[in-house]
């Protein structure tokens, strides 16, 4: 008999109970500590109790650095959520980077132009419906195509990411200040036109505020709406969604409308709640973590606030230890990642066992 | 084979499993669907490795660890499914994946050797997108026999076939007995075991039960060895009262994406308070006349007529997507083919999957889940569906039970149309009859039903007409009360024959 056979035995596991699956989930954690230690200290010689030290002081250090990561958190958390109805529909929309950013470059077109001609609270209103137009044409753009000649959604929404980050370019030269500048600046700053007001004296609790409501606004639509039940449905099989009677196009066109105007809301709640500025990286990523984000959590919005919660952790203790230690970013982005493999690794144990092959007796 | 065991997760697919082979002998191997058939035959040819037990050739312990050790022992699988590259000609597709030089030529000789020698009826340099079904099946066996197989194993290779190929299929299983090759051949149909083997092993959810001598045995014998207990094998067919028109199709012609006409011309009528049988070779066009009337399918031309119960007045269906026929006030069940891809969403429970039919109810935005709630328990209880709870996602039950959840979801919809695609495909033998009997039941409503069957024996036994389909066309309507099996055969594969009725 010979020996040709693997060692290990996979075998699909039966539903966990959510206490196993949540233990499996901590050792992941805890064992992706252990590695980050060990990295660590082989790679720098610091200890590695003070980088994780480190990477809390940096996000939750002081109550200033708290209410940056709890912003930080908020805008991550309401991109996500704003991606989560495309991506349960199974719509690969890694478009919402542009989505943003053109609900940005929205708002700051009405803050720079229409400034002296509307009152506040006018002015506002107007950027709130410019910024989600703006965010809804680029989310109904790809789908439509979609819909109608079946274009691939992926490639569209990241082209039309590149669209967005042109005219961005574009209008900032062409309302730089001062001339030449190649940049903005703060918009508006002597009036504080079109500015969001500032809620209970802090100014990042708005946007806080929004995105919780945005949240369970999210969590409800999907679970217990007619919409929701479409968007999974289409999500699982187009063939059983028309068979239902669901409309399939129409479903497509509105689910991403819908993403793409969250994502303009986010793009306005950060020129004009907290940036008070445009850049061509003002969203600096997000659109893409959010993927992430998204996928982490199972599409749960629940459970994208822990997810969002890690991630911007981690991102915020990096800067620190890299301005604390001297060491360079790239050192938290791999402990960033360690974390990550960990993370998304341990998914599989929870649809998979593992067990070793018992060798030894007869076996064919 | 001795004490093979193979578990899936928790799920013990074969349970220390005996099985012995002779030389020079035809083994059927019976079991209902999910008794673990394909899964023992899988560990013979390598796709599956055992957990536990040995197997044994000629009397010698081997391990068969892949497809290509099964080759050495000279063990050939031709599965359900054809592994064959269509562009490719029979002699080309044999050869494919073997080591050595290639000589075509050569390897074009030995193959028409081998045909002449058991009788096959392949040409060896014909494309396969040229042959029928019934040629496709041939060089596969060819392909494992070109490769020196002695042990052949035919997974169902009836489920595709007419009753004429089928017989063909048989004397070339003989002529490879009498060569001293052995055979398993895995189906569920009983008649075809009585016909075609020597001996009969039977498969019970995962456990031997035993095996006898073929002619030791009848239909009903080796059923109750199939089910562990007696079972009536009748189907009650009472005559059909009030038979009115429901759906009259008139000309139906419709073309697939690329352009393939897929029905042609199909005219015929659905009448109310009868079972209308649907016969054909797989892929004659009963998925695209099905979705067709459903909605769901491009018609081309022709008409679908729907005549109401309550008034008498017509409506036609062309151009109506699902939701304007249902808006319409038409109550059209289906049942379609693809159960997971089409009639449920396979992450739902099924709760969410009764949902399918009735997320439109109510007013506002939210969904109501209590009528879905309880249509669920209900069909869990009365169909004996086994599952965890009604929100235990239906892609992880056993085909059996997705397919109550299916039926039994159409069933309640209180249609005036009920089409089924292969209602029972998959099912056991109780639950199949209790599908039938739930039909049957149907039609005594004066419901229009029409079932899309594969099995000619149970088609004669339930319905009342019986459609045939042939490349797209009808190709004969006939009563299922006078016609027999070798006249639907006929019409299958061509387009002439009786027409005994209309």
């Amino acid at each position: 008999m010979n020996k040709k056979q693997s060692l290990f035995h996979i075998a699909k596991r039966d539903t966990l109970p959510w206490y196993k699956s949540f233990a499996i989930r901590g050792c992941a954690i805890l064992l992706a500590l252990v590695v980050c230690a060990v990295v660590t200290m082989l790679l720098t010689g610091e200890n590695p109790v003070n980088i994780f030290a480190t990477i809390f002081k940096g996000a939750f250090g002081s109550a200033r650095k708290s209410w940056v990561t709890f912003q930080n958190l908020a805008v991550l958390l309401g991109i996500s959520l704003a991606v989560t109805p495309a991506f349960k529909m199974r719509f690969w929309n890694i478009g919402a980077e542009g989505q943003v950013l053109i609900g940005c470059l929205a708002t700051t077109a009405c803050m720079i132009c229409l400034a002296d001609k509307l009152p506040n609270a006018v002015l506002i209103l107007v950027s709130l419906a410019a910024a989600l137009a703006a965010g809804a044409l680029w989310g109904f753009l790809p789908a439509f195509f979609k819909a109608k000649w079946n274009t691939n959604e992926t490639l569209f929404t990241l082209m039309m990411n590149y669209i967005a980050t042109q005219l961005a370019a574009f209008f900032i030269i062409v309302w730089e200040v001062p001339k030449g500048a190649g940049k903005i600046g703060i918009i508006n700053q002597g009036t504080e036109a079109g500015w969001l007001p500032v809620v209970g004296g802090q100014k990042y609790l708005l946007v806080i505020l929004v995105v919780a409501v945005l949240t369970v606004f999210m969590y409800i639509y999907l679970n217990y709406s007619k919409h929701g039940y479409e968007i999974a449905v289409v999500g699982e099989s187009q063939r059983t969604a028309s068979y239902a009677g669901i409309k399939v196009e129409r479903v497509i066109v509105r689910t991403m409308v819908l993403s793409g105007a969250v994502c303009g809301l986010m793009g306005l709640l950060l020129t004009a709640g907290t940036d008070h500025t445009l850049t061509t990286t003002i969203v600096g990523g997000r659109g893409f973590t959010a993927v992430m984000v998204s996928w982490m959590a199972k599409f749960n919005p629940i459970i994208m606030i822990f997810t969002s919660l890690l991630l911007v952790v981690l991102g915020r203790g990096a800067s620190e230890i890299s301005s604390t230690f001297g060491l360079n970013q790239s050192f938290s982005d791999i402990l960033t990642g360690i974390i990550l493999f960990f993370i998304i690794g341990s998914e599989f144990f929870i649809t998979y066992q593992v067990s070793l092959r018992k060798s030894g007796k007869k076996e064919a | 084979m001795e004490n093979v065991t193979k578990r899936f997760g928790k799920v013990v697919a074969n349970n220390a499993i005996n099985l012995e082979l002779r030389e020079g002998e035809i083994l059927s191997l019976l079991g209902e669907n999910g008794s673990g058939k394909t899964t023992l035959m899988n560990m013979l040819s390598g796709i599956y490795f055992p957990d536990e037990g040995q197997i044994y050739i000629h009397g010698k312990p081997v391990t068969i660890a892949s497809p290509k050790d099964a080759f050495n022992y000279g063990i050939g699988m031709i599965h359900q499914h054809f592994k064959l590259v269509d562009v490719f000609t029979a002699t080309e597709n044999i050869v494919l994946g073997l080591e050595g030089k290639l000589d075509l030529a050569e390897a074009g000789k030995k193959v028409k050797e081998i045909c002449d020698k058991y009788g096959f009826d392949i040409d060896p340099n014909q494309k396969i997108y040229d042959m029928s079904v019934s040629q496709k099946q041939t060089v596969e066996i060819v392909k494992v026999l070109f490769r020196g197989a002695d042990i052949l194993i035919l997974d169902e290779p009836t489920a595709v076939l007419t009753p004429q190929e089928t017989d063909k299929l048989f004397q070339i299983m003989r002529n490879m007995k009498a060569d001293g090759k052995s055979l398993i051949i895995i189906t569920h149909k009983l008649h075809e075991v009585l016909d075609v083997s020597d001996r009969v092993a039977v498969l019970r959810k995962g456990e031997y039960i035993g095996d006898v001598a073929t002619k030791d045995a009848d239909q009903q014998s080796l059923t109750d060895m199939m089910v562990g207990h007696s079972v009536s094998l009748n189907i009650d067919r009472p005559d059909p009262v009030n038979v009115t028109p429901r759906l009259v199709l008139d000309g139906l012609t419709v073309f697939d994406e690329l352009g393939v006409k897929r029905l042609d011309n199909v005219s015929f009528t659905i009448n109310a308070g009868e079972v209308l049988g649907v016969a054909g070779v797989a892929g004659s066009g009963q998925r695209e006349l099905l979705e067709s009337i459903a909605g769901l399918y491009p018609i081309a031309s022709g008409s679908v007529t729907y005549y109401d119960p309550a008034d008498g007045k017509t409506k036609n269906l062309v151009g109506m997507d699902p939701m304007d026929i249902r808006k319409s006030g038409i109550a059209m069940s289906f049942v379609p083919e693809d159960r997971l891809g089409m009639g449920l969403v396979g992450s739902m429970g099924m709760t969410g999957n009764m949902m399918l039919r009735s997320w439109r109810k109510g007013h506002g935005v939210f969904l109501n889940r209590k009528d879905p709630e309880d249509l669920a328990q209900r069909i869990w209880q009365e169909l004996e569906v086994v599952t965890p709870s009604t929100s235990f996602p239906v892609r992880r039950m056993s085909g059996g039970n997705v397919q109550k959840v299916l039926v039994g979801r159409e069933i309640a919809q209180a249609p005036a149309v009920l089409m089924t695609a292969y209602a029972v495909r998959g099912l056991d033998i109780n639950t199949s009859y209790t599908i039938y009997n739930l039909l049957t039941e149907q039609k005594m409503k004066g419901i229009a039903v029409m079932y899309v069957g594969e099995d000619l024996d149970v088609l004669l036994e339930l319905c009342d007409r019986i459609v045939v389909l042939c490349g797209g066309q009808v190709s004969g309507v006939v009563d299922a009360r006078t016609a027999d099996k070798r006249q639907i055969g006929a019409l299958m594969t061509r387009m002439e024959g009786g027409k005994t009725d209309e």
